[in-house]
């Protein structure tokens, strides 16, 4: 019997994505997803599609139950799905999600299609090369799964035939252990882009849980579009305060010290990574700043030297986002302004609030480089 | 070759789908021929997804519920024992990895629900056909797609579906309009001879000057005022899918999808309507032939194990399966004791009540009489006693807007009762009929909602109304009661409005729940 179950359900993702789609903007400024990512797909939670039909609401509703409780008690919340037998107002509305699992690569292509992102170019011939295996050989010796069946007949046949054990009226081939021939693999270098994205942050104690909130969905999109663009993806990240280090990517978003700021002090780490373990001639270099931007003031100079001489010609691309603060927004973004004016490989974006996520992350990527 | 070698049990199974088929004609039970078939729970759950009919047209839904279905399943989260389909013969689904116990049980309850199918009167104008014609359903709305486009035809099913609900679950039993032939052109011809009758015979040159056409104007204009203005629809019309049909600008395969979806509707309603029967009738026969003739002492812990896990109930969810059963065999044991009638009714003292003996013995007639007349709505006002509900800790909760809170509100029996009543009360769905096809003499679609005292929700209604629109193409109206005032709510195909109009009369809330 012909059944088409898969089509149904090919045809319901395919709607749903275009839920996905239809409200990326709302997704991408929610962190939503975060957290939920895989190895290569993230499951987002998606309201319930659902036919709409005249039905109950919650205002007079209510139902039978069964079970031990006094008058008054609370016996759950609309969502939890209470409700009898078809009772009244049983069906909850709202509170209803399912997850949707979407490749990563997949969700990259629609933030590429909703925010007009241009591909990336990577930065001139620089390629390293990696290993890949290939199985293009044979040996002599091997798992028996990976015997090559038609050579081994023919070594065998041929080894029958030449000390005259063939008979072709009973045409017997029995190989033995020297006549079997197995796969096996070569080690074939293949030429690879490779990027890095080293974010840089400041944990100040005027950076608070709602700005790193902003900086954890960002990245999470700015990561998303960037491993769309390239072979292989490392990710590096650096906290600061009036000192810099290297953390991983749990402290980076859990740390917070109360210091005073002094962004050079990152600015030196992050030069220092770049020479130690990723030299440009093999690396597409992306760095993420993110401050609330109160530097301290004669720390500006020094950053700006920096800047100047080990980062800007090393990476592809700097971004600076400034997040503002309850504590108001410092003037850093205003001075990189002012030194660097129209620089090729310097993006400066202001972030307000959540809202202003969506546009940050088109400034940052939209210059394809 | 004998109908239940038709599926594909093993012989193991089939030796235990007769032995159970002996047992439950024994106790009476009358069914069609049933077909098992035996299937792994991947294929069960597509099954299940489509409303039990493999062949069922496609739609996103399915898929959809497809998807719940088997991710609840290899999660471990729930598990589809058994499915049986209302047709004759009779389908069920077995499903293969289930142990031999389990498959006599699922097999002795679905004979239940067979025999439920074939003798309960809501579903005696149910299309025993069902497989059959759900299978020409697919291919016709496949056919269509192939014409007009998937993607159209899937919005089309979406805006039907929104008003799947609106259907009269008691016209299959009521002739409520006038059965007009489509071929029967007599009324029009009438018409047509009133106004050439009013012609004098003359030869065509001559005809502008013996019928001259001014005079025959205003006697055509005088006939059209007498014409009776005729009502659209004439009485409220609760099966608004009807409606539809026969009023709204359909082209043919629209008009074609609507009918199929209507068509499914009705076949489905009764299933709803005898939720609470249907499985405390099958659970009922499960349990009295398993526990009398089909286990073996090694099978018991098994058994008890999974019959106790059906019956399970939470405080917030009635269990129908639960209900049901201890139902049916309170009827059974009030009539076997002959605890009914007139003199038990006005007996007063509870322990006379209780040990009441008359030795009627007529439970197992009472309820094989039960099962064939009423339907839940009918069969909780008839048999839900004041015991029953004490005794099962029945409770009415309601929703308490201040704490965002569903709370227990009384355990008193008429409020329980009624409660109970009025969710059952067209399967637990608003009544809703159209009264104006032609609303402001302009064409638009007028619904009235018959409030009963619970809201409907706005954004659902909303978007309920603008799927309407896309049927009906002009504006459509609902009036109904928000915040204790009436309210219309209106859709004219780009805008939605509201009209909150005085306060409702609400006297007449205390309606009869049937």
């Amino acid at each position: 019997m012909l059944m088409d179950i898969e089509r149904d359900q090919r045809r319901f993702k395919q709607i749903v994505r275009g839920r996905i789609r239809e409200n990326l903007r709302k997704y991408i400024t929610h962190g939503e997803m975060i957290g939920r990512k895989g190895k290569e797909v993230v499951s987002i939670p998606v309201p319930k599609l659902d036919v709409p039909r005249f039905r109950f609401g919650k205002n007079g509703s209510g139902g039978v139950g069964q079970g031990e409780g006094e008058i008054g008690q609370p016996i759950g919340k609309p969502g939890d799905d209470p409700g009898a037998a078809g009772g009244a107002g049983s069906e909850p509305g709202d509170g209803h999600f399912m997850e949707v699992e979407v490749a990563l690569e997949e969700l990259a292509a629609m933030l590429g299609d909703e925010l007009e992102l241009p591909r990336i170019e990577p930065k001139g011939t620089a390629n390293i090369t990696s290993e890949k295996s290939k199985y293009n050989t044979i040996r002599q010796t091997g798992p028996e799964s990976l015997r090559h069946f038609k050579r081994t007949y023919l070594s065998a046949l041929r080894r029958q035939i030449s000390t005259g054990t063939y008979q072709p009226d009973d045409p017997y081939v029995v190989p033995v252990k020297s006549d079997k021939q197995y796969r096996s693999w070569n080690d074939v270098p293949k030429p690879e882009v490779n990027a890095v994205v080293i974010y840089l942050m400041d944990v100040s104690g005027s950076m608070t849980d709602d700005q790193k909130e902003i900086v954890r969905t960002e990245a999470f999109w700015i990561d998303t579009w960037l491993a769309s663009q390239y072979q292989g993806l490392e990710t590096r990240y650096i906290i600061h305060d009036a000192v810099a280090k290297e953390v991983d990517e749990h402290t980076f978003y859990h740390t917070r010290e109360s210091g005073g700021t002094r962004i050079s002090s990152a600015y030196k780490v992050c030069a220092e990574l770049v020479k130690k373990s990723f030299p440009v001639e093999d690396w597409n270099i992306y760095c993420f700043q993110f401050s609330d931007g109160d530097n301290w003031g004669d720390d500006n100079r020094e950053a700006f030297d920096l800047l100047s001489e080990k980062l800007l010609p090393t990476a592809n691309l700097f971004c600076y986002g400034q997040v503002e603060s309850p504590y108001g927004s410092g003037d850093f973004i205003e001075a990189l302004r002012k030194q660097y004016q129209e620089h090729e490989t310097l993006v400066l974006s202001d972030i307000r609030d959540k809202e202003g996520i969506y546009e940050s992350i088109r400034t940052f990527l939209g210059k394809g480089k | 070759m004998p109908l239940n070698q038709l599926g594909n049990l093993t012989p193991e199974l089939a030796a235990v789908q007769a032995e159970v088929e002996e047992y439950a004609r024994g106790h009476g039970l009358d069914f069609f021929p049933t077909i098992f078939e035996l299937i792994d729970a991947d294929r069960l759950n597509e099954i299940a997804a489509r409303g039990g009919f493999p062949t069922r047209y496609p739609h996103w839904r399915f898929g959809m519920e497809y998807e719940q279905l088997s991710k609840g399943y290899h999660y471990g989260l729930q598990k589809i024992y058994e499915m049986v389909i209302n047709n004759d013969p009779c389908y069920a689904y077995l499903m293969r990895c289930n142990g031999l116990v389990d498959q006599k049980l699922v097999m002795a309850h679905v004979y239940g629900h067979c025999d439920f199918f074939k003798n309960n009167h809501w579903f005696s104008k149910t299309n025993r056909k069902m497989m059959d014609e759900v299978a020409n359903h697919g291919t016709r709305i496949r056919r269509i797609m192939d014409e007009v486009g998937v993607e159209e035809v899937e919005n089309f099913i979406d805006a039907c579906l929104s008003i799947e609900d609106l259907i009269d679950i008691h016209a299959p039993f009521i002739q409520r309009q006038e059965t007009k032939d489509r071929y029967d052109f007599s009324m029009e011809k009438k018409e047509k001879d009133s106004l050439e009758s009013q012609r004098f015979e003359a030869k065509s040159y001559m005809d502008r000057f013996i019928n001259p056409p001014e005079a025959m104007k205003k006697v055509e204009e005088s006939t059209e005022e007498e014409s009776p203005v005729r009502q659209l629809p004439e009485h409220p019309e609760r099966d608004v899918m009807l409606f539809l049909l026969q009023n709204a600008p359909l082209n043919a395969w629209q008009a074609s999808v609507l009918e199929i979806i209507r068509d499914e509707t009705y076949y489905f309603a009764p299933q709803a309507q005898t939720k609470i029967m249907n499985e405390g009738w099958a659970s009922y026969w499960h349990s009295t032939i398993m526990i009398r003739q089909g286990l073996t002492s090694a099978d018991v812990v098994n058994y008890c194990d999974h019959h106790s896990g059906t019956m399970a109930s939470s405080p917030t969810q009635l269990n129908p399966y639960k209900v049901g059963i201890e139902l049916f065999r309170d009827i059974e044991d009030r009539w076997n004791r002959g605890a009914f009638g007139r003199e038990y009714e006005e007996c007063d003292d509870d322990a006379k009540r209780r040990n009441w003996n008359a030795d009627a013995g007529l439970g197992r007639e009472k309820i094989f009489e039960v099962r064939r007349i009423h339907n839940d709505l009918t069969f909780i006002d008839e048999f839900l006693t004041l015991e029953f509900v004490r005794e099962h800790k029945f409770f009415r909760f309601g929703y308490d807007p201040g704490n965002d809170v569903y709370e227990i509100e009384s355990r008193e029996f008429p409020k329980v009762k009624q409660q109970l009543l009025e969710s059952l009360t067209n399967r637990g769905r608003p009544l809703i009929a159209v009264v104006d096809g032609n609303y402001k003499n302009r064409g638009e679609l007028y619904l009235e909602h018959d409030y009963s005292g619970v809201e409907l929700q706005l954004d659902y209604a909303r978007d309920t109304l603008e799927n309407l629109y896309r049927l009906w193409n002009r504006p459509v109206h609902i009036q109904t009661v928000l915040e204790d005032s009436q309210a219309v709510v209106s859709f004219d195909g780009s805008d939605h409005s509201l009209k909150t109009g005085e306060p409702a009369d609400l006297d007449d809330d205390s309606e009869d729940a049937a």
